[in-house]
């Protein structure tokens, strides 16, 4: 098997290698571009080209006037018509390594054949033709071609144009069958259903084939299968990537691009409103979310960075994203230099980096996005009707809540002036705000007594605990309630020799103070919740602040073992503002020493204060300096300054009205802004203020150098005189008939979606570097065509799809292998990979597990265990669970996408990580993929869901049952011989099963697919090891 | 109509077609597919024209085992002894030594930028009289075997931008790794492994960080089968690597077989030789099978050896078993294995953290170089050892008698090498009083440099290992990098 593989890749390679000896076309004209560009561009541009900065010896080649122009030297390049006195001649077959170009350590030599069509290009003077890609798009002439029957479409004549030269002829087209599944695959990314197929089989009308391509670019799968590609260009995921990669929800914009396919759009709009949707008139709620396209990027909010270096990195992902999306263009090369090879300037590249430049944005998503996961501005609020009511509401309360405070500060002199009244007496003692108090009460949980002295402190005696919670209950005056102090005092009767404690060294350990007030009654106690505290000591690592959060091992201490600090000492406690206290109202203070064995207080006494707690410290009444100072002058002598100073201090401090008020507004803000972050939303792009914009030296942020404005580049048609440059503009630049590179990258890259390759093979590029044409005039026709059509992408499809090149079977014979190998002539239809995501739909679809619905949020589906935990504990996209319902079963692209760490399965089948712009994903075959297939635990689940359906709808016989199954995956119906195979596989397993039924019983209950009831486990067991096999042959993978 | 230079192109497809499987983007003929078997990869390479063949020279290095410390280990507290720093204790950092250089945000709002000398002493070691801290004692032991460099400098400040760099010479996402370069350039050297196997480890010193990302070993635009094969620490080791519950061998076998026999009679219908290439794949898919399980699996592997690398040997997912696996997985001919270890990230806490790190790290690392040396293995196996940039002599956050923290430094850090082609007990470049600057300046070593100086010692000139894509033949050294001849041996 594998013997006979190698026989023929070699033989294949041998066939090719004798056409590629063919002699140089001496008999055929050359083209410029076709011919000699090509050779130019990549051998000498990178320092001949276009970057003058680096350009060698002052040659330019990318340019016939300086190419043919005499050097500094006195040498000429180029002489049109002289090879001989062409120096370029001399140089590329010099044999000498010092002369030699392209220099020997570029590793770019030229080949003698490429000499030769240089000779032969210069001696047949040396013409120059401007990049072809670069030219207008003009709809060339219909070719001759011989065999006028098999053609469909206008696009069947230019590739038999192609072929008839070379002697071959085009397959004829592949039975209903291949050509039902083929086009369920291709615009819906599903297989077909058993019973479309058969309609389309039985339907003898001459459009038969035509309604059944309307009847699948109509279903809402279309959509989602063409979404694919570019959810890859526009960096789509649901995490912010970098270093800590937590989640984000921009699925409304990925809803957005199903719905604008499904809808059929017209590319023009398409890509204005997923520019700058949000700088049309009036935009529309879909139209501002459209430019969620260019705010997928990716967001640092890494520890230590520098904001604005990540802004810019922004902007250039966004002109690198859209250039390579919309023109093939690589503009990202000239962000550090003139470009290599395409005529763009480092200076136009900022230019274009002005037009994305002014998003108001901070450039990273540190925040509580960083490591909470969110959304990031701007964004856009997408309420339900239900929702915009409630925001409608929510503002009311919000404005209301404004006029109030603004009605208050109106009133702001005569409340500071009675404000000032009440708290003279407070100023001018301010100790006395202090108020010793009694308690009724005085409880020890250790079991202390406590004594009283003669000036109000407490004495503890009696039973000694490690640890003790002293309770003090006492009545409180009604008013306020501003703060709590405790004050602890040294006694000659205490430990350590007269110290603060009860035992050990005479220190003390206060670890919470905890108080509620009672009042009178049944009604329910108040708790105090203390805010702040304040010690006139603290001893290092034990600060007062530790009393309020009564963690464990910590507290409040004062260092009461060294006799020389054993002074009374206080610590206040506060709420954030008074607590009103009804009248005859108790006190419960709770005074805990749960830190530190053998440290409760030995003697003590308490104070209360009814004062404002923002006036209120440790030593009674205090106030700002300029605050005392203000008030400390006559009311009419105030300056401007002290008189702000006081209103400041009050409104900011002070319980009043207008603090009251600002609390409220404070909150109802605080409600409204909660309620926005429940609501769905999409990151958006917004015009903010314009910003500055330069040119960076070597592309770093802050090596500014000259100012640029917005601008389009020079080599490409430009806008009308007098257009402001703006990302709207650019838009309509970027889809203006003029465009030489919109059309023809879109039809390329749909060509290579429905072809296998593009006729422009290079699809990502464009550029000068970009490989000729296999069909340039087919190309430009389409390019043509589409623009005219009004950019109406599914008449587009329809019309590629209705061709008879892409209607012809895909068998190849060992002649048309060798003659064209990678199928650039289409003389037969390609074999495609599917991509990843419709593997697993299509295994998904055939088992009937899939879970159809569009949209939506992202989904969990299976995947291993620690995918996301394995190398990384940030963020919040960790501890992946795969969903149970119907998230399991979901299409492939609603997967939830982490950048950092992706869906393992989709990224063994090529697809790209998307933390930035992907135009083209590689298609490989490695044994990872058969694994996946063999063994994942969701193709496992599709085993046993198509061997269910096998049970249930096949029939009564195995061999019925499997051919059943094989055509629900396959398309078609097996072969008798392969059949065979299945059903001897089959019953082989079917026998050990039997001998084995635990392992049956094992094999049916992996995954969440149950087996039918009636059914045994061998039985089912064995029926789903044949549909394994089937979702593993290459026929399942591959769209024929 | 001249179809000449089509066809040139069209064969050159072919080559890439046939033999990648269809690989999409637009690859050079160096490319073999890393995960193809040699017999296939060589039939594809006989008759191709040009071929650029790799290696372009007799390597030094057969492999490689890259040790990465994720998060960035301090060059002062480890290599770079600085005994001047103990009489400027707390002094702040002069401006003349730190000449304006950016700081990370993380500490340029600091008031002041204490000196904070390394609290662990220093010794010479060997023959080479090598310095090596007190932490790392049996790295030490190889002291006549390491070649250390002390004058790495990188331009990346931030830990994404700054090991994606390292791992790819770039700070953005997009490029290709260096083992996915390797691979494409060298293809593999086992019929049943990936060439390009990555481990991953958690460090005790800070147990959170920093985070690793699938593009640090990503292919990048080169074809998806060069990515490196991370094995995990959960389940099993390489991805869907066991069949199913109640499946035996003999059933896949035969549910292979059945495959095989089908996907053949197909081929027979249309033609297409794809077809015995993904049968191909299912037959090294079981074969891995086979071969990896018993790779991870140390019961043949003798006492001594086991207890060399210290009791985490024992626990998967650990440094010390990760180090042995490399061992293995390099003698079963897989050329890049690259462990990423974490938690190197010290910016407070140092004098604790960084022993955890080489609590984890200084036995196995030592280990596998006695290992690799009874095995006759270390003479043509690369090792290299070192995170994604240094740390800042002065200290992030308060300096205490028992306590620092350091900020991120690119300016100048450590890093060493030992085994294939690089001198054993040299020690390259040196920084000054501070470990701020490089004062050796012909003795710099940029990243760049150092991933041509790897893909040296594997035989390949890193200007020639390119691949063409968006028009423009990238490098894993971008525009830069030159071999540093004066470390190889």
């Amino acid at each position: 098997m594998e013997h006979t593989a190698c026989c023929r890749l070699a033989l294949a390679c041998l066939l090719a290698i004798s056409l590629a000896g063919r002699a140089a076309p001496a008999d055929s004209e050359l083209d410029f571009n076709r011919d000699v560009r090509p050779i130019l561009s990549d051998r000498c541009f990178a320092c001949h080209g276009p970057d003058h900065e680096d350009r060698q010896a002052g040659l330019r080649l990318d340019d016939r006037a300086a190419a043919i122009a005499a050097l500094d030297s006195g040498l000429t390049a180029v002489v049109p018509g002289d090879p001989a006195k062409s120096e370029i001649i001399a140089r590329i077959t010099s044999t000498d390594p010092e002369i030699v170009m392209p220099p020997p350590r570029i590793n770019k030599p030229i080949t003698p054949a490429e000499a030769e069509i240089l000779k032969r290009w210069v001696a047949e003077g040396a013409e120059y033709r401007g990049h072809w890609a670069f030219e207008r798009v003009e709809r060339p002439a219909m070719p001759d071609v011989k065999d006028v029957a098999w053609q469909k479409t206008p696009i069947d004549r230019f590739v038999l144009a192609k072929l008839e030269p070379e002697g071959l002829k085009p397959n004829p087209e592949a039975d209903r069958v291949t050509l039902a599944r083929r086009l369920a695959l291709d615009l819906t990314g599903l297989p077909p259903v058993p019973a479309d197929v058969d309609a389309f089989l039985a339907d003898p009308s001459p459009d038969a084939y035509e309604k059944y391509v309307d009847r699948l670019l109509a279903s809402p799968h279309y959509g989602e299968r063409m979404a694919i590609e570019w959810l890859d260009a526009a960096r789509y995921a649901d995490s912010s990537g970098y270093q800590t990669d937590s989640s984000r929800q921009n699925w409304p914009w990925r809803d957005w691009l199903i719905k604008a396919y499904n809808e059929n759009l017209p590319f023009d709009r398409f890509t204005v409103e997923q520019l700058a949707g949000d700088m049309l008139e009036h935009p529309t709620r879909d139209q501002i979310v459209a430019t969620g396209f260019n705010r997928n990027h990716r967001l640092n909010g890494e520890g230590g960075i520098i904001a604005e270096e990540w802004r810019v990195e922004t902007v250039i992902d966004r002109v690198e994203t859209t250039g390579q999306t919309w023109m093939a263009l690589s503009v990202g090369c000239a962000r550090c230099h003139d470009h290599k090879y395409d005529p763009l300037s480092q200076k136009e590249f900022y230019a274009l980096f002005s037009i994305f430049n002014n998003v108001p944005e901070t450039g990273t998503n540190q925040g509580t996005a960083h490591r909470g996961g969110g959304n990031v501005d701007p964004v856009h609020l997408l309420p339900s009707s239900e929702q915009e009511r409630e925001l409608a509401r929510l503002e009311k309360v919000v404005a209301d809540a404004e006029a109030s405070v603004k009605e208050e500060i109106a009133n702001s002199d005569s409340l500071v002036a009675g404000w000032e009244e009440s708290i003279r007496p407070a100023l001018a003692a301010p100790q006395e705000a202090w108020q010793p108090f009694e308690p009724l009460e005085l409880r020890s949980t250790g079991g202390a007594t406590f004594r009283r002295s003669e000036d109000g402190t407490w004495l503890v005696e009696g039973q000694q605990s490690p640890r003790d919670t002293y309770e003090f209950e006492a009545l409180i005056p009604a008013g306020n309630l501003g703060g709590l102090r405790l004050e602890v005092l040294p006694d000659p009767s205490l430990a350590g020799g007269g110290g603060f404690g009860r035992a050990g060294n005479g220190n003390i350990v206060v670890s919470k103070i905890e108080a509620e007030i009672e009042p009178p009654g049944d009604a329910k106690a108040i708790p105090v919740d203390l805010k702040r505290a304040e010690a006139d000591y603290e001893q290092n690592g034990w600060p007062a602040a530790s009393v309020l959060k009564g963690e464990k091992g910590k507290g409040w201490a004062i260092d009461g073992q060294s006799p020389d600090k054993r002074e009374p000492r206080h610590l206040a406690v506060f709420p954030d503002k008074p607590v009103a206290v009804p009248e005859n109202s108790r006190v419960v203070i709770r005074i805990r020493q749960e830190a530190f064995d053998g440290h409760s207080i030995g003697r003590f006494r308490l104070a209360v204060s009814p004062n404002e707690p923002s006036m209120l410290g440790v030593a009674g009444v205090t106030l700002p300096e300029p605050v005392k100072a203000g008030l400390g002058v006559e009311h009419e002598k105030r300056s401007p300054a002290q008189k702000a100073a006081i209103s400041k201090f009050y409104r900011e401090n002070v319980d009043g009205p207008i603090r009251r008020a600002e609390v409220a507004r404070a909150a109802a803000k605080q409600s409204q802004e909660s309620f926005k972050g429940s609501l769905t939303s999409a990151m958006v792009m917004q015009e903010g203020a314009a910003r500055e914009a330069f040119v960076l030296n070597r592309g770093e942020y802050d090596k500014r150098g000259e100012k640029v404005v917005a601008g389009l580049p020079a080599f490409l048609p430009q806008l009308p005189e007098g257009t402001k440059v703006d990302r709207l503009s650019l838009a309509k630049w970027i889809i203006s008939r003029d465009n030489p590179l919109t059309s023809r990258v879109w039809v390329n890259r749909m060509w290579e979606r429905f072809f296998g390759t593009g006729i422009v093979k290079t699809s990502e590029n464009l550029g000068s570097q970009a490989e000729y044409p296999s069909h340039p005039e087919l190309l430009d026709w389409l390019a043509a065509d589409f623009m005219e059509s009004g950019w109406d992408m599914k008449k587009f499809v329809k019309l590629l799809v209705t061709s008879a090149v892409y209607r012809q079977s895909a068998t190849v014979t060992p002649e048309k292998l060798a003659k064209d190998p990678a199928n650039r002539l289409l003389a037969r239809a390609p074999r495609i990979r599917l991509p990843g995501e419709a593997v697993r739909d299509a295994a998904l679809s055939a088992s009937g597990l899939l879970v159809p619905t569009v949209g939506g949020p992202s989904v969990r589906p299976w995947m291993p265990d620690g995918v996301w935990d394995e190398t990384s504990k940030y963020g919040d996209l960790r501890g992946y669970k795969p969903d149970t319902g119907a998230g399991r079963y979901r299409r492939t692209m609603y997967t939830v996408w982490k950048r950092t760490a992706g869906p393992p399965t989709m990224l063994l089948f090529d697809a790209p990580n998307r933390e930035t712009c992907t135009v083209k994903r590689s298609r490989t075959n490695t044994p990872l993929q058969a694994l996946a297939l063999l063994n994942e635990t969701t193709f496992v689940e599709t085993a046993h869901g198509l061997a269910s359906r096998m049970l249930g709808e096949g029939g009564a016989t195995p061999p019925e049952r499997i051919a059943h199954g094989f055509r629900l995956a396959i398309g078609r119906q097996p072969t008798a011989d392969e059949l065979a195979t299945l059903v001897e596989g089959y019953e082989a397993d079917l026998a050990k099963f039997s001998a084995d039924p635990a392992a049956a019983e094992k094999y049916a209950t992996v995954g969440l697919v149950k087996k039918p009831e009636a059914v045994a486990a061998p039985e089912f067991a064995a029926y789903s090891m044949a549909a394994n096999v089937i979702i593993n042959l290459d026929e399942f993978v591959m769209r024929e | 109509m001249n179809t000449f230079l089509n066809t040139l192109r069209s064969q050159d497809a072919l080559n890439r077609r046939v033999f990648l499987g269809g690989a999409a983007g637009g690859l050079g003929y160096a490319a073999l597919a890393s995960l193809m078997q040699p017999q296939v990869a060589r039939a594809a390479t006989a008759p191709a024209p040009a071929a650029a063949k790799f290696p372009n020279f007799p390597p030094k290095a057969k492999r490689i085992i890259y040790l990465f410390q994720s998060g960035a280990p301090s060059q002062m507290d480890l290599f770079d002894p600085k005994p001047e720093m103990e009489k400027r204790r707390g002094e702040d950092l002069p401006e003349s030594i730190r000449q304006g250089q950016r700081l990370t945000t993380m500490t340029s709002g600091q008031k002041s930028f204490p000196i904070a000398p390394s609290m662990f002493k220093f010794q010479q070691h060997g023959e080479s009289g090598m310095w090596f801290s007190e932490l790392v004692p049996n790295i030490a032991r190889h002291a006549d075997r390491w070649c250390m460099i002390r004058s790495m400098v990188t331009e990346q400040i931030n830990h994404d931008p700054a090991i994606t760099f390292f791992q790819t010479g770039h700070q953005l996402a997009g490029r290709p790794s260096i083992g996915s370069w390797l691979g494409y350039g060298l293809g593999s050297d086992n019929a049943d492994l990936p060439a390009y196997i990555v481990l991953t480890s958690f460090g005790s010193g800070r147990k959170d960080d920093q985070p690793l990302y699938e593009r640090l070993w990503g292919a990048g635009f080169l074809p998806t089968q060069h990515q490196g094969v991370r094995f995990r620490n959960t389940g099993d080791p390489v991805l869907y690597l066991a069949d199913p519950a109640g499946v035996d061998r003999q059933m896949r076998r035969d549910t292979l077989d059945r495959i095989a026999k089908l996907n053949a009679t197909r081929s027979s219908a249309v033609g297409d030789p794809e077809i015995a290439a993904r049968t191909s794949q299912y037959e090294m898919a079981f074969r891995m099978q086979e071969s990896v399980p018993e790779i991870i699996n140390f019961k043949d592997e003798p006492k001594h050896v086991l207890d060399s690398y210290g009791p985490d040997v024992h626990r998967p997912g650990s440094y010390a078993f990760n180090c042995l696996l490399a061992r293995r997985l390099s003698e079963r001919g897989v050329r890049f294995v690259q462990c990423f270890h974490m938690g190197w990230d010290h910016h407070g806490g140092l004098p604790n953290a960084i022993k955890g790190q080489v609590q984890d790290t200084d036995q196995a690392t030592a280990a596998l170089l006695d290992d690799l040396q009874a095995r006759g293995m270390l003479d043509d196996t690369l090792i290299v050892w070192g995170g994604e940039f240094g740390r800042t002599i002065y200290s992030q956050g308060t300096l205490t008698e028992t306590n620092y923290g350091r900020d991120h430094h690119p300016r100048c850090f450590t890093m060493l090498m030992a085994g294939a082609g690089v001198k054993p007990g040299l020690t390259w470049g040196a920084t000054d009083d501070y470990s701020y600057n490089i004062i050796t300046p012909e003795q710099k070593v940029h990243v760049h440099d150092l991933n041509a100086t790897i893909l040296h010692l594997m035989g390949i000139d890193h200007l020639r290992l390119t691949f063409p894509y968006q028009g423009r033949d990238f490098r894993l050294t971008d525009v830069h990098g030159e071999v540093v001849k004066g470390i190889l041996s």
